[in-house]
């Protein structure tokens, strides 16, 4: 009984937790009571309009602010006031929407340096090369290299990585989150200014990563036919709060989605609305 | 896709194999320096010989700072400081200790030096380097600690703050004990404060000569060592991340205030020993006035000019920056104004230093220079 029970419950602990959510800056309330959460493997899109505290969302998530309230457990384990860094090295990756890469280094180094996150080596081995560190330097490499080739970007390994064209930029943005062996990838504006042929391609890599590396995904998008195509479950934010979440086809249809997006229709269209509806309740 | 630690462990290299590894670079550095001692030394005259020692001083000085001002982009100006400290430290144990542990020696009086090549004497310098760097470490771990929160403008005005606190700190201490009896029946601790204030320690024995590079290029070829293993590794490419970009450096899982920490340390213990070699120089007297503020501008500007983050960039500055003034002695009052405008000039045109991060046969230039060979 304990024995059958026991895997139910590890498959049911959600990759990424995050419950209520909020913060302010002075009285700016930039994210308020959010909750997240995104189970092993599973693929949810946070969208929202400008402004909407998406991007806010994530920096609390990665620990670059620290929430007023709420908690975040990644695979059950809390993370919340944590430093950037530890969170980072607990499994949870990001990317960035206006792209930070290391752009004096090479393509390669940009990958390595995150997977050097995970070598044991210290200073002392460092100098002396050591067999742990030759290892290890030697995994890096070997994982680093590989990863570009998933990543479709290998053969400008050697090239430095501020000389990539915009789409391959972003592709190391997520080669190098990878690189750091996370369990949950977020993902801040993957397709943002690519062309209709490079935002197909990069659909089709999101959806390759959960099965290759077994990561769960969270995706902020602003190109919703991708969000609506690809994502499980969306989150949908305005000025900081949650007004709505579900499936996609649900929040397509739902009324505080539309009105949050197109806006909320015009006075003299407000009456006739009105009207309308308490004719149709009638 | 296989994790880190399930590959490395495939990696692994055989014992015997990672020894030779490991070890052969330093049996190369004991052999060069002894190899530049035997060969090279007494083919030189007095003036280039000299020339040679202080060339090495600078490269050791140029490839520490490079570890915190190239690999790390911080902006340290208290380099001096930390050689102060080396050289200090290494001045009172070879002077007071040599004079403790073996007498007066016969020849040159209280410093004259204790027997010849590889004699106790220089062993004791190898001690006194090694003391002096690591006292010179933990200055950089104090200072680095809370300082290394700062950012930019911030980080230099401290760090210059603190290359001026060690300076006047040493200016206030009490003449140097010249009596051998005395300094017999006195404790270490009761000497500590006898460094020889505004004056400098002036009887450091001249273990360090143009006849005897020896120690100086043993510890050129280790800095460089420790400068490209450390930079050809996931720790050097951690401090390079910082440098490039901290947000995105902290987001990939690298703590940075402790990377920057411990580049600072490196820094201030190769700086130490730089500081040792330098107050056992024939010629250098040790005073807090040559050690100052000016001295950490020198050092910034071979990093500068070299390249923030190239190791044979720096060597290169070092040593154009050390024979130059010698090849323009007469017009030496207008050195500063030269060094401001070449300062300003290298801002403009490569606001990376010559080589930026990469090294010499690192740039394209071989490469156009090898394709045009190859048609």
């Amino acid at each position: 009984m304990s024995v059958a029970a026991a895997p139910a419950a590890t498959a049911a602990v959600p990759a990424l937790a995050a419950e209520g959510l909020s913060i302010a800056f002075g009285g700016l309330k930039a994210v308020t009571d959010l909750t997240l959460i995104v189970p092993p493997r599973g693929l949810h899109g946070l969208i929202g309009p400008n402004g909407a505290g998406k991007t806010t969302a994530f920096n609390l998530l990665t620990g670059v602010y620290r929430a007023d309230h709420g908690t975040i457990r990644l695979a059950g384990e809390r993370i919340d006031g944590r430093r950037p860094n530890q969170i980072a090295r607990a499994g949870l990756a990001r990317t960035f929407q206006n792209i930070r890469l290391f752009g004096e280094l090479t393509v390669l180094d940009n990958v390595r340096v995150a997977g050097g996150v995970r070598a044991r080596s210290g200073f002392a081995r460092t100098f002396l090369r050591t067999p742990l560190y030759l290892a290890e330097e030697a995994a890096i490499a070997e994982r680093s290299l590989e990863l570009l080739d998933v990543l479709g970007i290998g053969h400008r390994a050697g090239e430095q990585a501020k000389s990539l064209p915009y789409g391959d930029q972003r592709r190391l943005e997520i080669a190098r989150a990878l690189a750091t062996e996370p369990k949950v990838l977020l993902l801040d504006e993957p397709v943002a200014g690519m062309n209709t042929h490079e935002k197909h391609a990069m659909r089709a890599l999101i959806q390759s990563l959960r099965e290759r590396f077994g990561v769960a995904i969270l995706l902020i998008e602003h190109d919703m036919g991708l969000v609506m195509d690809i994502c499980e479950h969306i989150t949908v934010l305005d000025h900081g709060c949650t007004i709505a979440r579900g499936k996609p086809a649900e929040v397509q249809q739902d009324p505080a989605v539309i009105e949050a997006y197109l806006g909320a229709p015009e006075s003299d269209d407000l009456d006739a609305g009105a009207g309308g509806a308490a004719g149709e309740g009638t | 896709m296989k994790s880190l630690a399930e590959r490395a462990a495939a990696h692994r290299p055989p014992l015997a194999k990672a020894v030779v590894w490991s070890a052969w670079p330093i049996v190369a550095a004991l052999g060069i320096a002894y190899l530049i001692q035997i060969a090279l030394a007494p083919a030189l005259s007095d003036f280039h010989g000299k020339l040679l020692v202080d060339i090495g001083i600078a490269i050791i000085l140029g490839v520490s700072l490079n570890f915190v001002n190239g690999y790390a982009g911080q902006f340290s100006l208290g380099h001096a400081g930390f050689m102060a400290i080396g050289g200090y430290t290494a001045a009172a144990l070879v002077f007071y200790g040599g004079l403790k542990l073996f007498g007066v020696p016969e020849e040159g009086g209280i410093s004259g030096l204790h027997g010849g090549f590889l004699g106790p004497g220089e062993l004791l310098l190898l001690a006194g380097c090694l003391v002096g760097g690591l006292v010179a470490a933990l200055a950089g771990w104090v200072v680095g600690l809370p300082s290394l929160r700062l950012r930019g403008d911030y980080l230099a005005i401290v760090t210059l703050g603190f290359g001026e606190i060690v300076r006047v700190l040493l200016q206030q201490t009490d003449d140097v004990v010249t009596d051998p009896a005395k300094i017999e029946a006195a404790g270490p601790l009761e000497l500590a404060d006898h460094l020889g204030g505004g004056f400098g320690f002036s009887f450091t024995p001249d273990y360090v000569d143009p006849k005897n590079p020896f120690w100086v290029w043993l510890f050129v070829v280790v800095v460089l060592l420790a400068a490209y293993r450390l930079k050809m590794s996931s720790k050097g490419r951690a401090l390079l991340a910082v440098r490039e970009n901290e947000i995105a450096a902290e987001a990939m899982g690298i703590p940075t205030t402790r990377v920057k920490v411990n580049a600072f340390v490196v820094s201030a213990f190769f700086a130490g020993i730089g500081g040792a070699l330098y107050a056992h120089e024939l010629g250098n007297s040790l005073r807090p006035a040559d050690l100052g503020f000016q001295k950490s501008i020198d050092l910034v500007i071979i990093v500068v000019l070299g390249g923030m983050g190239s190791i044979s960039g720096v060597v290169v500055a070092a040593a154009g920056l050390t024979i130059l003034p010698e090849l323009f002695r007469e017009f030496a009052e207008y050195r500063m104004i030269v060094y401001a405008l070449a300062l300003i000039l290298m801002m403009i045109l490569r606001p990376n230093g010559l080589f930026g991060i990469r090294e010499i046969w690192e740039l394209d230039v071989w490469k156009r220079l090898f394709h045009r060979r190859a048609r």
